[in-house]
């Protein structure tokens, strides 16, 4: 352009043309990815408001502020109850699935089996059947013969057993990782499996068991069939199911008691999240990998 | 402290392979012993069944005066220090060296207080909060020491110890290495494929190939009398000459040129029997004029090495390499002779390359 000065003029507008196009371009996507984002956004403000609204309806509006319905729900027996259940089993599933989770991922990590991928794949596989619609009359029939039905242990059990395929596959991948030479030198020193286990391996395996940890819980606290079926006494019920239960006379959903146990009921995760995060952290060690 | 003594060490790798093929070695108490050898000659499988990491396949292993040949690794009072130095990503340096000690359930204050003196004997000072990540690796390697010898173990490994330092790095940890050594008195088992380490550092050295051993001896013996063709051209900054010849006459002929037998060896060769004649680029001369014994040559490659220069001669359908000072260095194309130090030649049999005489 400089080079050839008399051509400057239509040049120019050309490129303003051009700046102008993609400023309007610009101008609409941004509108455009808005609108999107408003959609993804309203259930979530609806969540936030309902349970502060008096008469709160499927649809957002700005609330006619109340506490009232918190003083009802805690009116409800079972209600703060069931969110204990549901950390009950969320705490109590993470503990057997780490515990056994670590412990089966670092043996499927270190010991040669033939065909071990098959096995992994295929415990894979199968889990998700486990605690999903299809096997829940055989699942619920060995845990009557087992006698667990309305007890914890049988909770546990099926939601772990659904859910340890999954961690042991992710788990295996994070110990892969770890340099053989750590645990080599450790045992020289007269370590033990299980004290390499403690001493090493898990430290060094730590984002990878924190997240396994609060996926975990996550799972289990959004899980409704399974305690559902297992579970018969109100009072032994986890908030996912109990929320099932807030209808009005009527055979109305309580939207009321509904929206207020919702907010209740996702604040318990969002918190482990950001206590896990802090505490043992997403982070990864240097040196990993050398 | 405790002497190593390995007999008939075989270790078969699934598949087949032999790490380690039928193995006889004594080293000493307090010895800072060499295994030298190529990649993939079985150094480092030999220093791991030593250590108990890997299971040894036949034959037995004694430490001190007990037989370790399938004892855990833990109860032979092995430590080692490992290629990549192994050092914990998630403990400090103080816990990483006190880690021995913690296994042997030492409490945590007496630990930290080891772990600080030992980490002062190898100058670590106010290093110890830092974790491996900070470290430069001149001081991974030191803080990996540091954790080997923390539990003043029988025996000490070394797996390549200094591989992944630079060269000037390599050279004063070289010595700082031997110096821990002789301090400790510990019996030193270290790996390497870089022969100038092996005669720099160690008393007596090992040299390994395929997972045999080709010979046992002080630096000087391995470099003056190898045993056979290997072990001379794997010793030495510069290979070896070897080249074949014949005995004719009581003389060698080595392509055109015939030289003396050298001394000693006259009466362990037969006429026409095919040889191989071995002499170091370092004990034959480049002379411009011709003298008794000379061997006429043309230079066809001049390398420089600094302090002298390494050409490379044509003498007849020969290649040889020559040493020669730098105020001699001669050009491409130079014709002269080559004279070799007939007291530092050797000889081989060109069958079994093992050496004559
Ligand atoms: N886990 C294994 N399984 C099968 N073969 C192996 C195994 N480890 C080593 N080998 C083989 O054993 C031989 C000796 O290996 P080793 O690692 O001892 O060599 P090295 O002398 O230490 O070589 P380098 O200098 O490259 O480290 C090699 O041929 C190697 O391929
Ligand atoms: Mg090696």
């Amino acid at each position: 352009m400089t080079a050839t000065p008399a051509k400057t003029g239509p040049v120019t507008s050309v490129a303003r043309n051009r700046t102008v196009r993609q400023y309007v371009a610009r101008v609409l996507f941004a509108v455009l990815m808005t609108l999107v984002g408003v959609l993804f956004a309203l259930p979530m403000v609806w969540l936030v408001l309902a349970p502060f609204d008096a008469t709160p309806t499927l649809s957002l509006e700005w609330p006619d502020w109340t506490l009232d319905n918190f003083a009802r729900l805690a009116e409800n027996p079972y209600a703060l109850r069931s969110i204990g259940n549901s950390l009950i089993l969320g705490v109590g599933t993470m503990v057997i699935v780490v515990g056994l989770g670590a412990l089966a991922a670092y043996a499927m990590s270190r010991i040669r089996i033939p065909g071990r991928d098959g096995i992994l794949y295929a415990l894979l596989l199968l889990s998700s059947i486990v605690t999903g619609t299809a096997a829940m009359v055989p699942t619920f029939q060995i845990i009557t013969q087992l006698g667990l039905i309305n007890n914890y242990v049988g909770v546990l059990l099926v939601l772990a057993g659904g859910i340890l395929p999954t961690v042991i596959f992710i788990l295996k991948d994070f110990m892969d990782s770890i340099p053989k030479s750590y645990e080599e030198s450790a045992r020289l020193y007269g370590a033990g499996p299980f004290r390499i286990l403690r001493d090493v391996v898990a430290p060094i395996a730590r984002p990878g068991l924190a997240f396994i940890s609060i996926w975990t819980i996550v799972q289990v606290w959004g899980n409704f069939l399974v305690p559902f079926i297992l579970l018969r006494s109100p009072d032994l019920q986890p908030a996912a199911v109990l929320m099932y239960t807030f209808y009005t006379e009527s055979g109305q959903a309580d939207l009321r008691l509904i929206s207020t146990f919702a907010l209740l009921f996702s604040a318990p995760v969002l918190i482990i999240y950001f206590v896990v995060n802090r505490r043992y952290g997403f982070r990864f060690h240097g040196g990993i990998k050398s | 402290m405790a002497g190593i003594t390995a007999t008939q060490l075989v270790k078969e790798y699934p598949g087949g392979v032999r790490g380690v093929d039928e193995v006889d070695v004594e080293i000493r108490d307090g010895e800072f012993f060499a295994l030298l050898g190529p990649s993939g000659c079985g150094k480092t499988t030999l220093l791991r069944s030593i250590a108990g990491l890997e299971a040894i396949t036949s034959g037995s292993l004694v430490i001190g005066d007990r037989d370790v040949t399938n004892a855990e690794p833990g109860v032979r009072g092995v430590a080692m220090v490992f290629q990549d130095y192994a050092l914990f990503p998630h403990m400090d340096v103080g816990d990483n060296i006190a880690y021995p000690l913690r296994i042997k359930r030492v409490k945590r204050d007496e630990r930290r207080g080891t772990a600080a003196k030992v980490a002062d004997g190898l100058s670590l000072q106010g290093l110890i909060e830092r974790r491996p990540g900070q470290l430069s690796g001149g001081q991974q390697q030191r803080v990996a020491l540091a954790r080997a010898v923390a539990t003043r173990p029988d025996v000490l490994l070394l797996d390549e110890p200094l591989s992944n330092l630079d060269a000037r790095l390599r050279l004063e940890a070289r010595t700082f290495l031997k110096e821990l050594q002789r301090d400790l008195g510990v019996t030193t088992v270290f790996v390497t494929h870089d022969q100038a380490e092996a005669l720099a550092l160690a008393d007596r050295i090992a040299v390994m190939r395929a997972g045999k051993l080709q010979q046992i001896g002080t630096p000087r013996e391995v470099f003056q009398r190898p045993n056979n063709t290997f072990v001379a051209g794997f010793i030495g900054s510069n290979p070896m000459n070897l080249l074949p010849a014949q005995v004719r006459e009581s003389r060698l002929a080595v392509g055109d040129a015939t030289v003396s037998l050298p001394p000693g060896t006259e009466q362990l060769v037969r006429e026409g029997q095919d040889v191989v004649w071995g002499i170091r680029p370092e004990y034959v001369r480049w002379v411009t004029a011709e003298e008794a014994g000379a061997i006429p040559a043309e230079v066809s490659v001049v390398e420089n090495l600094g302090a002298s220069v390494l050409i490379v001669v044509n003498a007849g359908d020969r290649k040889l390499q020559v040493a020669v000072p730098e105020d001699q260095e001669p050009a491409p194309g130079d014709r002269g002779w080559i004279v070799p130090q007939l007291s530092k030649t050797l000889l081989f049999d060109a069958e079994t390359t093992e050496r004559i005489g």
